[in-house]
């Protein structure tokens, strides 16, 4: 079964947080036409997978759990009519802890195939919330992880952020230790960072927030990376722990350039080999453009360089690495490139090299970009 | 000969001398309107788009006066107009009988006003006064008027009001170009005598040579001399310059043209050379020749060491249509190979750089400018200093001098006070105030070159507010204190960043340039320790700390393209970055360090 995945971004949050700058509408009037509009992408689109199989299906957002049952199940049954999955595909939404009662859980498990969360707790302390501006409190966050242990989730993932100005090193370690001893498999963990055009962005400009301290996103990063190894979460990714047999499929594959169709605004589409394509971010001009019978993305072909930096910038940022053998595919030059680059990365015990797989160290891990800026071929 | 008429136009930046020389060639239908691209005598792009006629270019224009149906033959010499380029000025000069005085009606004159038309009285020109752009709103015609009736003594109805932009006055202008303008002298049968005035690179046809004919004629075929470079030469092609060259069999007195000789390249020509004949030469040469030498040096490099030899290349290149560029080869520590080139000012060399990026591609590290000093050795040698590393060890080392400049300084009486601070701490010494009107008063100093080379002419024009001109001239070499300030990254002296300067201002120098580095480089993964120093003392430092964390957070579907095209974009940016030791110093850091506000 080759390995490709559905992406459905649904388009709508309560409320925005303040860091966020993903593509989202807190206005939900025309909810129910963008959501129609997106099964008539699904129509037009789903020749693009090579595959009627499908390892993932995955509900990002914005925030997926917004949607009733009937609604996910629409999209199932839509869903159904082009692709299979089976028991051990892989079928996340993405959920914020406020969404989560106890009947939506029980529904979900019974009356829908998700088998995975993907909860946005961010922080177990209130003061993380209230400066993140997230519409859930501590304690909920936590109960809600009860609960859906308790009701049979076995696939939870938590989203954790270090590095922002209310967190400090023992807010961080309280955090990662309360993850660990509620047993949650998977962590999601990312240093906060201050995007343009967000709320956030707009302080920080401003001068009314200060600007998140780089030396603490770097301690708390390092340590996250003591307590992964402590605690038993392999680093299968820089921003991304799992204990054993608990990583996410979904993400893996776009790590391995496997072909992934998103679906909905804003969504990106890969097709395995060249071609990317990205629908516009834009709730009104993406119902305006299915409903008038233009295509709502645009798209490049990658060239061979591109596809080369694209590699690099992946597979690195992955605990098994780059193999020589990958890079040699797209050509020998960049093989010579590579390996010149790589040279002086390894000197510096930034890059490691074992049998011809070549991984970030654990110091490289900090400075992932840098390095990847030095491997590339521009 | 009775009906030649040959003149310039004189003015002050943008006072509108190529907007009114355009009128003067629609008028007389040299050119019509819709060839008519704005400012046609600027044909460099890059002359265009800064709007500044670096080099002079020449035309004929046929003017039928409406009176007697007479038809008379202009030719106008268009004059480059910033201070860099003011030999050549005085050799457009040279070549006429009179000259247009152009005045801006909303600025009044100013230092470039004044040190033209003291060039163009010492060739014993007629001035012919124009306040120009009364179109303008706040056009002072009446003020502006006095001024020049006070500076040149004409009298008031002399001074023709006129307008580029309308072509207001532009009759009045062809008219008393004919009447007040005398036309040529000169002998068509004495031996030939030419004055070359300008010259300009052609790659099809090799080096063209402007000239204007003082005495004797010119065939074509004829045997020629340069006299002052002792070059002879056949006349392959001469003629007359209309919007295109217009080839002739002959030239005589008079008569403005040019040369086709075979030249390859333009440092061959020296402009203020005499073409004679080599069968009947003349006496003497037209006096005034001046081989022009640079005032400020740089080292030029390669930002990839592989890229020497297409720099060389392309200096070359450069070099066959700017004769005032020199270079040779020069070794770095920091930079490796490039070349130290010699320049006729700021402005000069920032143009050689825009014309390496834009005609060649070349991507260039700039590094920190000098003037060129003479080191007197305690064995009595005299030494050239073109680059700080030269300099003698203190050991050897007597004493050094440094080139001084008279500078012209014109504003309002309001800012006597900070212009005179400002030259005071440039280390100036002032020679003349003087009050040319109630209104505006000119200042006249002594100032090393190097105080004015770098951030000079910005700060007067903003202590200012823009109401001071500025203009200057070579005078001597004094001997100065002057010390080598070296910058060290890590330990490491960055050679190209070592610079000269007087020991009372060493150490407030070097604080700046180190914390203006801390500014310019980026980040690093080490810690990175600037210092100034001077011989084995330091004088300030900085440090710049290690960046600890290069990486971004998330990296899904959709953020995989957004990424990969960021860190291209940063990597594309690094490429313009040198790097020296394990220091990577932008591009422009180099020169960008010395504007210290
Ligand atoms: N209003 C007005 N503007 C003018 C006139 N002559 C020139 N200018 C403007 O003044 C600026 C400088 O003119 P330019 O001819 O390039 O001056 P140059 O530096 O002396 O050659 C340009 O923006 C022109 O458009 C005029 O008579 N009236
Ligand atoms: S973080 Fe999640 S819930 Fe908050 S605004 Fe962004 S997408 Fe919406
Ligand atoms: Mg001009």
């Amino acid at each position: 079964m080759p390995d490709q995945s559905l992406y459905i971004h649904v388009p709508f949050c309560k409320r925005a947080c303040h860091y966020c700058d993903f593509h989202f509408s807190t206005v939900q009037k025309h909810k129910k036409e963008v959501l129609e509009a997106m099964l008539l992408e699904l129509d037009l689109r789903k020749g693009e997978l090579p595959d009627r199989n499908l390892c993932s299906i995955y509900f990002g957002g914005g925030t997926p759990s917004l949607l009733s049952i009937s609604e996910l199940n629409v999209f199932f049954d839509h869903i159904a009519r082009y692709f299979n999955w089976g028991r051990k595909t892989e079928i996340t939404l993405e959920a914020n802890p406020d969404d989560l009662s106890e009947a939506y859980l029980k529904s979900l498990l019974k009356e829908t195939p998700i088998n995975r969360l993907s909860i946005g707790v961010q922080s177990f302390a209130e003061e993380d919330l209230r400066y993140m501006g997230r519409i859930h409190t501590a304690r909920e966050a936590e109960e809600v992880l009860f609960k859906a242990q308790d009701l049979g989730f076995e696939k939870l993932s938590i989203d954790l952020i270090f590095g922002g100005p209310t967190t400090s090193d023992e807010i961080w370690a309280a955090n990662l230790e309360k993850a660990a001893s509620l047993q949650v498999q998977h962590l999601s963990c990312y240093a906060l960072t201050v995007e343009e055009r967000t709320a956030l962005g707009y302080r920080v400009r401003k001068d009314l927030s200060p600007q998140p301290s780089e030396s603490r996103a770097a301690r708390q990063f390092e340590y996250l990376m003591a307590f992964a190894e402590r605690q038993d979460y392999e680093p299968y990714e820089i921003s991304n722990f799992a204990r054993k047999g608990h990583r996410a499929i979904h993400n893996s594959l776009y790590w391995q350039g496997a072909p992934y169709l998103g679906i909905g605004p804003s969504a990106h589409s890969f097709d395995g080999h060249r071609r990317r394509r990205w629908n516009v971010a834009n709730n009104g001009l993406y119902l305006k453009c299915l409903t008038t019978g233009q295509p709502p993305w645009e798209e490049e072909c990658l060239t061979s360089e591109q596809r080369y930096n694209e590699l690099v910038l992946t597979r690195l940022r992955t605990l098994e690495g780059l193999s020589a053998k990958a890079i040699q595919d797209l050509g020998e030059n960049y093989l010579q490139h590579f390996l010149r680059q790589a040279k002086s990365l390894q000197a510096e015990k930034l890059l490691e090299e074992e049998k011809g797989w070549y991984r970030l160290s654990r110091a490289g891990r900090l400075l992932a970009d840098f390095v990847a800026r030095e491997l590339f071929w521009v | 000969m009775q009906k030649i008429r040959n003149f310039c136009v004189i003015a002050h930046i943008d006072h509108g001398k190529s907007t009114l020389s355009d009128r003067l060639l629609e008028y007389t239908n040299t050119i019509s309107k819709r060839e008519m691209q704005d400012q046609a005598l600027d044909n460099m792009d890059l002359e265009r788009e800064r709007g500044i006629t670096i080099k002079s270019h020449a035309i004929q224009l046929s003017y039928q006066r409406p009176s007697d149906g007479e038809t008379y033959t202009f030719n106008l010499i268009d004059t480059p107009g910033h201070v860099d380029f003011s030999y050549e000025v005085s050799r457009s000069i040279a070549a006429c009988e009179g000259a247009l005085l152009l005045v801006d009606a909303t600025q009044g004159i100013q230092a470039q006003t004044i040190s033209n038309l003291y060039l163009a009285l010492d060739q014993g020109l007629e001035i012919i006064p124009v306040v120009n752009k009364i179109d303008m709103p706040n056009a002072m015609v009446e003020e502006v008027s006095d001024q020049i009736v006070e500076l040149i003594g004409c009298a008031p109805e002399d001074i023709i009001p006129a307008s580029g932009k309308t072509g207001a006055g532009v009759q009045d202008i062809l008219e008393a170009i004919v009447e007040r303008i005398p036309p040529p002298t000169g002998e068509p049968e004495e031996p030939l005598q030419a004055l070359i005035f300008d010259s300009i690179f052609n790659s099809y046809r090799g080096v063209i040579a402007y000239f204007r004919i003082m005495n004797g004629t010119l065939c074509k075929g004829d045997k020629v001399r340069f006299v002052n470079t002792g070059k002879e030469y056949e006349a392959d092609e001469i003629g007359i310059l209309r919007m295109d060259m217009v080839p002739q069999q002959e030239l005589s007195a008079g008569n403005v043209g040019y040369i086709i000789t075979g030249i390859k390249t333009s440092r061959e020509i020296k402009v203020g050379d005499t073409i004679t004949h080599v069968d009947r030469p003349c006496e003497e040469s037209i006096q005034g020749f001046e081989d022009v030498k640079p005032m400020v040096y740089a080292g030029i490099f390669p930002i990839d060491n592989d890229e020497y030899e297409d720099l060389r290349d392309s200096l070359e290149k450069l070099q066959l249509n700017d004769a005032a560029l020199v270079f040779e080869p020069e070794t770095s520590v920091a930079l490796g190979f490039g070349f130290r080139c010699g320049f006729l000012g700021m402005l000069h060399l920032e143009i050689v750089q825009e014309r390496l990026s834009r005609e060649f591609d070349m991507e260039v590290i700039t590094t920190v400018p000098n003037v060129s000093y003479f080191a007197y050795t305690k064995r009595g040698e005299k030494l050239t200093i073109h680059t700080p590393s030269d300099m003698p060890e203190p050991t050897v080392l007597d004493y050094i001098e440094e080139p001084y400049i008279r500078a012209q300084m014109i504003t309002k009486p309001d800012f006597i006070g900070p212009i005179i601070t400002l030259c005071l701490e440039k280390r100036g010494v002032l020679i003349n105030q003087l009050y040319l009107t109630s209104t505006r008063v000119e200042l006249t100093f002594e100032l090393p070159l190097a105080e004015i080379v770098f951030d000079f002419y910005d700060r007067l024009k903003s202590i200012s507010r823009g109401y001071a001109s500025f203009d200057y001239t070579p005078i001597d070499y004094r001997r100065s204190d002057l010390v080598k300030l070296d910058i060290l990254l890590n330990g490491e002296a960055v050679d190209a960043l070592s610079a000269l300067v007087h020991r009372s201002k060493a150490e407030a120098f070097g604080r700046k340039i180190c914390k203006k580095l801390k500014e310019l480089l980026p980040r690093q993964q080490y810690k990175i320790a600037i210092q100034a120093s001077i011989g084995a003392k330091v004088i300030a430092r900085e440090t710049i700390s290690a960046l600890r964390k290069d990486v971004t957070a998330k990296c899904y579907g959709g953020d995989i393209t957004r990424k990969r095209k960021l860190l291209e974009k940063q990597k594309k940016g690094k490429k313009k970055m040198r790097q020296i030791g394990k220091v990577q110093v932008p591009q422009k850091a180099f020169l960008q360090v010395l504007k210290l506000d």
